[in-house]
């Protein structure tokens, strides 16, 4: 018997929660054993699929935050817990945890950015050990816009965090894009010994890259991962696919030395 | 072993073909052609041998037959995905050699790209046998021999068609029995040698070649030419790229199929994510990206061939008359013109 793989499973809906106005997180019932930073396929009905990167995890069950982009994820924000979503993989290669072991790490993220690192910065909460320093810089846009609120207070206990929003004025927050926030990491105390990790909007990763190497980071210690139109999630079709890359398969995680040559 | 027969025995032997396969076929469709009284000729379930049409090449290829427009790949309720059947009837599809050298470049992205093995795919291919038919010469569009693609032992049964009858080879010997009682020959079928083109592929191995290509200004002329109508992608005999889409029956979302519809990266859209900008939203972008994966990126993935067998069907389908051989002749030209500006830089 050939194996199907794009055969979507049925997967209970266990909570849901409205992170925003129009961001929620579905957690679901399921047994896969996604690594950080992997995503998974979501069934739409009336629409198809789209990839939905894994937000966090536990035992037998995983998150994904969802945007609601208009008509079509309706139907998704219409399902309360007990209902049913359709979900297969997961796919694609997530963050290269063994190259951050032992060392100080560098989260930057933007808007919901912060989805597809959100299970790694969960577990290096609980495994103090594993790494050094977390550096962790959350971007979004407004008020309405920041997601995982509680996490985000957590985090303060045992990262060096810095939120901040776009435009607005946040108490104990900051003001501007996370690009400004660079050239605080203490970059020297690292020594050698450091990763640099980055996702959010095209432009932001972009721009932040360019930051950081004007920082003086060599471009082989920093990640991304990165968001495109997908159908399949297994390298057949087509739209994710940049030069002889394809995201889906190679990504979503790249170094920024591919990441860098990656342009659509 | 080879065989000769009249157009009258031929059809004996096609309906014992056909008892055993699903036989496919250049068929013509009469008045179905884009302007009014224009036939279209395109593959499809043939039941006579003179319904194939010989004479004269195809203008939709023979993928259509092992992927075709659309198709139903699951039926889904409210708490399971149910994939589709398809007849386990064996297929024997008559094809040039440039739509039999396709199915190999279709292959490498269905069968094995990233380790995974596309079943939709594979269980077509497993039933399908090629009848070759040998090509005539094709017309001003091919350049089927500066791809590599104008010969192929990939098929069970060689037909070489004429007015007068048809001569047979028989490569699968399992097809020896078809033809009991049919006059022998020694017919060899023979293969193109010469088109009336003649296209070079660029040299396009160093990055900063490739990226200055990118931006180079000969694809803003397509900016005008182009209307990104996707016709080109549709008629490619290559070309495998298809969107997941799920339509409900009736007034009940909780039941209905799950389709695989052909997708172009020529029209827009392709690549944009919900509330996002395209990443490719000119037709100059979008034509420079079709060409890059047909003469560079595919091959740089998967080694073997381009992903062109320079059927001509794009430039045939084209209804703003952009010749692909002359968009890769503009291509080698503004590579000498890159790489030339790059070696005076180095000089400096």
């Amino acid at each position: 018997m050939m194996t199907n793989h794009v055969q979507p499973k049925p997967c209970k809906i266990l909570n849901v929660k409205k992170e925003s106005t129009h961001e929620w997180t579905f957690r679901v019932e399921s047994d896969a054993k996604p690594e950080h930073g992997q995503f998974m396929q979501l069934s739409i009905p009336k629409i198809g699929e789209a990839p939905i990167s894994v937000s966090n995890q536990g035992d037998n069950w995983l998150e994904f935050t969802i945007r609601s982009v208009g008509k079509v994820t309706d139907v998704i924000f219409q399902k309360e817990a007990g209902d049913i979503l359709f979900l297969r993989g997961p796919y694609g290669k997530g963050w290269p945890l063994s190259a951050f072991e032992g060392k100080n790490l560098v989260v930057i993220t933007g808007g919901t950015g912060l989805a597809p690192v959100r299970s790694m910065l969960n577990f290096l909460y609980d495994q103090e050990d594993f790494a050094r320093d977390i550096h962790l810089i959350c971007g979004f846009k407004n008020e309405d816009g920041i997601v995982f609120r509680p996490e985000l207070d957590r985090w303060k206990n045992k990262f060096h965090t810095t939120y901040a929003l776009d435009t607005d004025a946040k108490e104990g927050w900051r003001t501007g894009f996370v690009t400004e926030f660079v050239k605080e990491i203490p970059f020297d105390a690292f020594g050698d010994n450091y990763a640099v990790v980055v996702v959010g909007p095209p432009p932001m990763m972009k721009f932040t890259g360019l930051e950081l190497v004007k920082c003086g980071v060599p471009e082989d210690k920093i990640w991304m991962s990165f968001e495109r139109k997908m159908s399949c999630a297994v390298g057949k079709c087509g739209h994710c696919r940049i030069d002889e890359t394809y995201v889906c398969l190679d990504g979503p995680v790249f170094n920024y030395t591919k990441a860098k040559t990656l342009v659509d | 072993m080879g065989f000769q027969m009249t157009w009258e025995n031929a059809q004996t032997v096609f309906d014992k073909l056909a008892e055993t396969y699903q036989i496919y076929a250049p068929k013509r469709h009469v008045n179905a052609g884009r302007y009014s009284e224009v036939d279209t000729i395109q593959y499809d379930r043939v039941s006579r041998m003179d319904e194939i049409v010989w004479q004269v090449k195809s203008d939709y290829p023979a993928k259509e037959v092992l992927t075709p427009i659309q198709q139903a790949i699951f039926y889904f309720t409210e708490d399971e995905y149910r994939a589709s059947k398809v007849s386990e009837k064996p297929i024997l599809i008559f094809a040039r050699p440039c739509d039999i050298a396709a199915q190999k470049v279709q292959e490498k992205i269905y069968l094995t790209n990233g380790g995974y093995e596309d079943i939709y795919y594979k269980r077509m291919l497993d039933r399908v046998k090629f009848a070759l038919m040998e090509c005539n010469g094709g017309d001003d569009t091919c350049f089927c021999v500066s791809m590599n693609t104008n010969k192929t032992d990939n098929y069970a049964l060689a037909f070489k068609f004429s007015e007068d009858g048809i001569l047979v080879k028989v490569a699968d010997e399992s097809f020896g029995t078809y033809f009991d009682g049919v006059a022998g020959s020694d017919y060899e079928p023979e293969f193109v040698e010469k088109n009336q083109l003649e296209v070079t592929i660029p040299d396009l191995s160093d990055p900063k070649v490739r990226q200055a290509l990118k931006n180079h200004p000969m694809w803003d002329e397509y900016n005008a030419r182009c209307i990104s109508c996707g016709s080109c992608t549709v008629a490619c005999s290559t070309c495998t790229c298809f969107t997941t889409r799920d339509i409900i029956y009736g007034d009940n979302p909780e039941v209905g199929e799950r389709r695989r519809v052909t997708a172009s990266c020529q029209i827009a859209g392709f690549d944009q994510m919900a509330q996002q900008k395209e990443f490719r939203s000119t037709a100059a972008a979008r034509m420079r990206y079709k060409m890059m994966h047909k003469f560079h990126d595919y091959k740089a993935r998967f080694e073997d061939s381009h992903m062109c067998v320079g059927c001509g069907r794009c430039t045939h389908r084209c209804p703003e008359f952009i010749s692909i051989s002359a968009t890769l002749n503009k291509m080698n030209q503004a590579v000498l013109e890159i790489k030339e500006s790059l070696n005076q830089g180095g000089d400096k």
